[in-house]
């Protein structure tokens, strides 16, 4: 039985390895210049969907939110082997929290219309909230299973998995479809092939063409422009190269659950926290020296 | 989603596992207990799971006025479906102002399910919780008594806090280990109250096949921050200062062999050579003499503060900052200094 499974995936900022070039002068971190990669769980989620292909058949759609420039986890998809990439970018989409991104991703895998499983890495490193995966099985009314580290076996619309309890781990049986969140345990994911790299480096989204056909006919008007981009999307799409793209408007999103308005948590405030080492300080036992101690740690960037 | 309701509950979810409780909720207790006292309401857990009647008592005695117990055999094991429909289905009945969840692996998998349902806000391993008075920069209104739930975000390099002006519950999950456990009180008084929530097969989606438990580990290795309390922190009650800076920090609980020796804290805490060995952003050693199978275990931490009576003291070798007096003193000092800040 072919199966037809969906991957949810995220590009984000590198986190983890905040670099000299990432700190502006006052210490704190300038996200802008933080190399964007693709989210760790996500390629776990990847490995996942692609071993499940290559056991039981059926075929890979990923699905990503972001900027336009998120078509390069897509291509990264695309060179390890997914069938077919929609991109999602819209600017009133922004700032939207979890519950209004996992809207926009439920509203979209339903305009996707069938699938079986969806699989989404636990978290993202740019927020760590392990939200999404469960509000977007909540709104397609599927059963979510959080913390995959094994599918262990797929038969007919039985599907069992071995999921990570935080305190040991459990096999779960669960009836097709379901909504799976993959952990950093789950397997290695494999590397990009080269020969799907050469095949799929030149795959591109709508906004990424009108970007080079800009460039590169700077004389043409904007008329002429766009049909040229209109023709390279159809030889693209004839050579099974576009990166589909959608926004709001494509997946019918009620624009009130969208971006910040459809946010129900605010952001209050944020303090920065950097890090230096330096010498050792003695710090008066008194009130001041405590004043003075956590200033001392924000003024060195420790805390913001 | 429920309207503003000032009157609502502070809730606990309150996450048993074959038939003990969680240890963060018993520590989410204590935190609800005093955010509902600023508030001027009362405290309810809600526990869904087989009769027993301990887990009840021991609720209330941590601090819950109300325990709404769902009976069900079929509740025994965690499954995501039918305890996200009663916490839905309770919420929608009680409205109530703040619900808060464990981040454990099951709270971190439950409260999302709610919060969609619920269409409310979630704020991810909150590592502190205040009440106060918000100004909406945009619309100039003020939102009296908001819960701030304060969080590391952004792989730790900074701190944010979240609020949620009007899509309530207010809810959160909380991390392990950062809040204080209060004491319990045997002979406080409390209520509990049997909840009916119809559950068809439908939310019993899940066949568990296999369960295998391992003892619990606490996370020090992913922890930016660690605050560490030894042998000179002198009680189990005095380790609450402990936990207290760590929840202002934001960060996690550690402790040298002599605290945990002196059962202040479990052995998952320990740091050191038979313990666990942490490189955070920053340490901070309070009443640790930093014998050198502690130091074994911190001394790779990008910044130490050290707090200890004694100046002579090992640890001070290897601290970037030092402060010589009574912890007792000091953590207070501190902890105001950094809530003043805000
Ligand atoms: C094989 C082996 C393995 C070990 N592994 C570990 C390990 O993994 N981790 C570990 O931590 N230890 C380990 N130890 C034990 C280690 O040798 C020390 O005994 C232990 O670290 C002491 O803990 P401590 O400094 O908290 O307590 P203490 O030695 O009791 O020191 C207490 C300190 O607190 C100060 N103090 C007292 N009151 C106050 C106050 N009111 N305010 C401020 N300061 C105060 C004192 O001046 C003193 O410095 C190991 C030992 C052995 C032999």
């Amino acid at each position: 039985m072919p199966y037809d499974i969906l991957l949810l995936v995220k590009q984000v900022p590198d986190t983890a390895n905040v670099t000299a070039e990432a700190m502006r002068d006052d210490g704190t971190v300038n996200r802008g210049a933080l190399p964007a990669i693709f989210n760790p769980e996500d390629l776990n989620a990847l490995e996942t969907a692609l071993e499940a292909r290559d056991r039981y058949g059926g075929s890979i759609t990923v699905l990503t939110m972001g900027p336009p420039k998120a078509a390069d986890i897509l291509r990264a998809c695309l060179y390890r082997g997914v069938d077919r990439a929609i991109l999602l970018t819209d600017r009133r989409a922004a700032a939207s929290d979890t519950l209004a991104t996992s809207y926009i991703l439920a509203q979209a895998i339903k305009t996707i219309g069938h699938f079986d499983l969806v699989f989404a890495g636990r978290q993202a490193i740019d927020g760590d909230t392990a939200q999404v995966g469960p509000q977007c099985a909540e709104k397609l009314g599927v059963t979510q299973i959080t913390y995959l580290e094994e599918l262990v076996s797929l038969v007919d619309r039985t599907v069992r998995i071995r999921r990570d309890t935080g305190n040991g781990w459990e096999i779960v049986e669960a009836e097709l479809p379901i909504l799976a969140t993959v952990t950093s345990t789950a397997n290695r994911p494999r590397p990009e092939a080269v020969r799907k790299m050469l095949r799929f480096k030149k795959a591109r989204g709508e906004t990424e063409l009108a970007a080079e056909v800009k460039a590169e006919l700077r004389d043409a008007s904007a008329e002429q422009r766009n049909e040229e981009v209109q023709r390279r999307l159809t030889t693209l799409g004839e050579a099974g190269l576009r990166i589909e793209q959608w926004d709001l408007d494509t997946i019918g999103a009620d624009l009130a659950r969208c971006g910040l308005s459809g946010s129900p948590t605010v952001v209050y405030r944020v303090q920065s926290i950097v890090l230096t080492k330096e010498g050792y300080t003695e710090i008066p036992a008194t009130e001041d020296g405590a004043r003075q101690l956590i200033h001392e740690l924000v003024v060195d960037h420790t805390l913001g | 989603m429920i309207e503003v309701n000032r009157q609502g509950e502070v809730w606990v979810f309150a996450e048993q596992q074959d038939g003990t409780l969680q240890e963060v909720v018993l520590e989410l207790c204590g935190k609800a207990r005093e955010l509902a006292d600023r508030l001027g309401v009362t405290v309810g857990a809600v526990l869904p799971g087989t009769a027993r009647e301990e887990l009840p008592e021991q609720l209330i005695a941590h601090g819950v006025d109300h325990v709404y117990v769902v009976n069900d055999p079929r509740l025994e094991h965690y499954q995501t479906a039918s305890y996200a429909r009663i916490l839905s289905v309770l919420i929608e009945k009680h409205a109530p102002q703040i619900v808060l969840y464990g981040a454990t692996a099951t709270g971190r998998d439950l409260a999302p399910r709610v919060a969609s349902a619920m269409q409310a806000g979630l704020t991810a391993d909150c590592t502190d919780l205040e009440i106060k008075d918000v100004t909406d920069r945009k619309t100039k209104t003020v939102h009296e008594k908001l819960l701030l739930q304060i969080r590391p975000a952004f792989g730790g390099n900074i701190i944010a806090t979240i609020v949620n002006y009007d899509r309530w519950p207010q809810m959160a999950t909380v991390r392990e280990g950062v809040m204080p456990m209060l004491d319990p009180d045997p002979s406080r008084p409390g209520q509990i109250v049997e909840e009916e929530v119809a559950l068809g097969p439908e939310f019993f989606p899940l066949k568990i096949l296999q369960r295998h438990v391992e003892p619990r580990t606490v996370n020090l290795k992913g922890a930016r921050v660690i605050v560490s309390g030894g042998g000179g922190v002198g009680s189990k009650d005095g380790f609450n200062r402990i936990h207290e800076l760590a929840g202002a920090l934001g960060g996690a609980v550690g402790a040298s062999r002599a605290a945990v020796d002196n059962e202040y804290i479990d052995k998952g805490h320990q740091v050191g050579q038979t313990g666990t060995t942490v490189r955070p952003a920053l340490y901070i050693a309070a009443g640790i003499s930093g014998a050198v199978q502690h130091r074994a275990g911190m001394e790779e931490s990008a910044k130490i503060i050290a707090i200890n009576n004694d100046p002579d003291a090992p640890i001070f070798s290897v601290a970037h900052y030092g402060m010589v007096g009574d912890l007792h003193q000091l953590i207070p000092m501190l902890v105001k200094a950094l809530r003043d800040r805000r």
